[in-house]
């Protein structure tokens, strides 16, 4: 129950992109189209299922304040996790590789319709952004799959979301200036409005 | 009538192309078709339609299908004043004050409104959009009865602009126009529009002591956090200034606290017999938007975790503005799910949220508000994949 609860609220109450707004750059360039931004989604939710546990196991063996215990008790005290970003942005980049590979050698459709935007996933703050709340809040193994999965699920809702509303936004009459990324912001605003449905909920 | 032609005949050279006041020649033909009908004719080769009903004739529907719960709204106003202050009143005294109190508003929401849209139509150049009758009318009736004229006009400007405007005008927002006024003053300026002291209108008198300004959904909240029955709470509340304030034929006919026209589930299911009656709003997210309630009323039953999920769920149809919401906002063409089947899924999800919101979340004692919102954000995603699936459907009876 408690890990149903932490999966909802990585979803919706503490959504990726309406409450942290992470993962903005793919979130705005990767959503004219349903299609693509489904792939985008599900890509991003398998590399962050993928890469949070992952780092988990990093930060909690190799990392965190003596963590390196296990070698012996010299290494008892040593605190490496000002080395976080780095092996995080490292891990994240060796396993959206792995991806890539494993998909264009298996699923040579799917790496065809993902294109640039499997390898894009490295740099998407989302995924990073996973990792270092992961590692802030102290989750187990368990948790922080299921956080790793329910915020690429929520970063998924959103992005097919702004997709079929901007597919619906040619129909519309923007101004010329707001053509484009401008209005995309603003609609992010409005979307955000409407996410604040599910701030302040306590799970 | 020959007069206004003759009137609107002399007028119509300075607003063409090459007269005096070309620039506004969307205000000239905006205020032309209030009274007869657009003589914009289709080319040669276009089809003809002959029909009366415009965008125009469609949106005085939804303002005349409001007007109960308008004038309900002005009374309440005024009898909640009465009730509060401890005066006996008539009939007449309830309206007067219910009239000084909401009349400012509704001309502030439709002078600022207005004004913005013609500025807007003027510099783009685009029609008079006959929405913003609708907009008005429901941004005022959205507001709690004391809230300061200058943040009805700010909430109004930025609805118009930030929300309608930007995407193109009518027709083209994302958004529930009003809504999003409403969102932007609850986020912007919580302290006048949430809370127990905004919903009863004082004036400069002093209430009665033992009064508390709460509404249903307040004391309802409070209730299940102290583990109390609701529907006991509710019976019980505020009996200083009146029996059975929140009795469930009290809150069903309207009398008590809360936003100006929102309070009365009766007038708003008056006015949505006149939309469902002209075909102007959709039955289906009507009544799947009220069983999404019920539904999930039912659902929190049966965990029943705290006193308020284990309250009876027809409550939750005539507590806040529920009714008003589901009639008025979520029936809003533009906003909504365009397709049949795309209808029953948002409006059931609308009720849905609105249940859950109420009951879990402590930020926020209603819902509907961001149900709205939340659904508006999500009905374009929904028409997509009723459209994809009925494709599919089709493709497969298709023979090549």
């Amino acid at each position: 129950m408690e890990l149903f609860n932490l999966g909802i609220k990585s979803i919706f109450i503490d959504n990726m992109v309406f409450a942290y707004f992470l993962g903005m750059c793919s979130f705005l360039a990767v959503s004219k189209k349903v299609s693509t931004a489904l792939g985008l989604g599900a890509a991003v939710i398998f590399v962050l299922t993928v890469t949070t546990p992952t780092n988990w196991l990093l930060n909690e063996f190799v990392l965190k304040e003596g963590a390196l215990a296990w070698l012996g008790d010299s290494f008892a005290t040593i605190d490496l996790s000002f080395l976080r970003f780095i092996m995080f942005i490292a891990i994240i980049a060796a396993m959206v590789q792995l991806v890539e590979m494993v998909v264009e050698k298996f699923a040579p459709a799917l790496y065809g319709a993902l294109g640039i935007f499997l390898p894009l996933i490295a740099v998407n703050c989302a995924i990073l952004g996973g990792s270092l709340f992961m590692a802030q809040r102290d989750y187990t193994l368990a948790e922080a799959t299921v956080y790793g999965f329910g915020s690429g699920t929520g970063f998924f809702l959103a992005i097919i979301a702004l997709a079929a509303i901007r597919e619906k936004l040619k129909y519309s009459n923007v101004p010329n200036g707001l053509k484009g990324l401008g209005i995309t912001m603003l609609l992010t605003g409005l979307m955000g409005i409407a996410f604040m449905s599910f701030m302040g909920i306590d799970l | 009538m020959k007069a206004l032609q003759n009137l609107f005949d002399n007028l119509k050279p300075n607003f063409e192309k090459g007269g005096k006041w070309e620039k506004f020649h969307t205000l000239y033909e905006g205020h032309r078709t209030i009274a007869f009908a657009p003589d914009l004719i289709t080319g040669s080769k276009g089809t003809q339609i002959k029909d009366a009903v415009d965008l125009k004739r469609v949106m005085i529907t939804v303002v005349i299908a409001m007007i109960p719960a308008l004038l309900f709204g002005i009374f309440n106003v005024g009898h909640q004043h009465f009730l509060a202050t401890g005066m006996e009143a008539t009939f007449f005294d309830k309206v007067l004050i219910g009239l000084i109190s909401v009349l400012p508003i509704l001309i502030v929401s439709y002078a600022i409104g207005l004004g913005t849209e013609f500025t807007f139509c003027v510099i783009r150049n685009h029609p008079i959009s006959e929405g913003f009758l609708v907009t008005g009318m429901l941004i005022a009736l959205v507001m709690p009865p004391n809230v300061p004229l200058w943040q009805v006009a700010l909430a109004t400007i930025f609805a118009v602009v930030i929300g309608k405007e930007v995407f193109g005008g009518t027709g083209m927002n994302i958004l529930n126009v009003a809504m999003t006024a409403r969102a932007f003053l609850y986020f912007a300026y919580p302290a006048q529009i949430s809370g127990d002291q905004v919903w009863t209108y004082l004036g400069d008198k002093t209430p009665v002591d033992g009064f508390s300004g709460a509404t249903a959904l307040a004391v309802a909240y409070t209730a299940g956090v102290e583990g109390e029955p609701v529907t006991k709470a509710l019976a019980e509340h505020n009996t200083l200034i009146g029996d059975g304030l929140f009795s469930f034929s009290n809150l069903f006919i309207g009398l008590i606290p809360g936003s100006i026209g929102e309070t009365s589930t009766l007038m708003a299911l008056i006015g949505a017999v006149i939309l469902i009656g002209t075909g102007v709003a959709s039955w289906k997210i009507i009544v799947s938007g009220f069983a999404g309630a019920y539904a999930m009323g039912l659902i929190l039953n049966l965990f029943a975790a705290n006193e308020y999920m284990a309250m009876a769920p027809q409550y939750h149809w005539v507590m806040g503005g529920l009714a008003f919401g589901i009639v008025f906002m979520a029936t809003d063409p533009v906003s909504a799910a365009q397709t049949e089947a795309g209808k029953w899924i948002y409006g059931l999800l609308i009720g849905v949220l609105t249940v859950i919101i109420r009951v879990t979340n402590p930020a926020y004692p209603e819902g509907i508000m961001l149900a709205v919102l939340f659904m508006n954000v999500f009905a374009p995603l929904i028409d997509y994949y009723v459209v994809k699936a009925n494709k599919k459907r089709r493709l497969q009876r298709a023979t090549v």
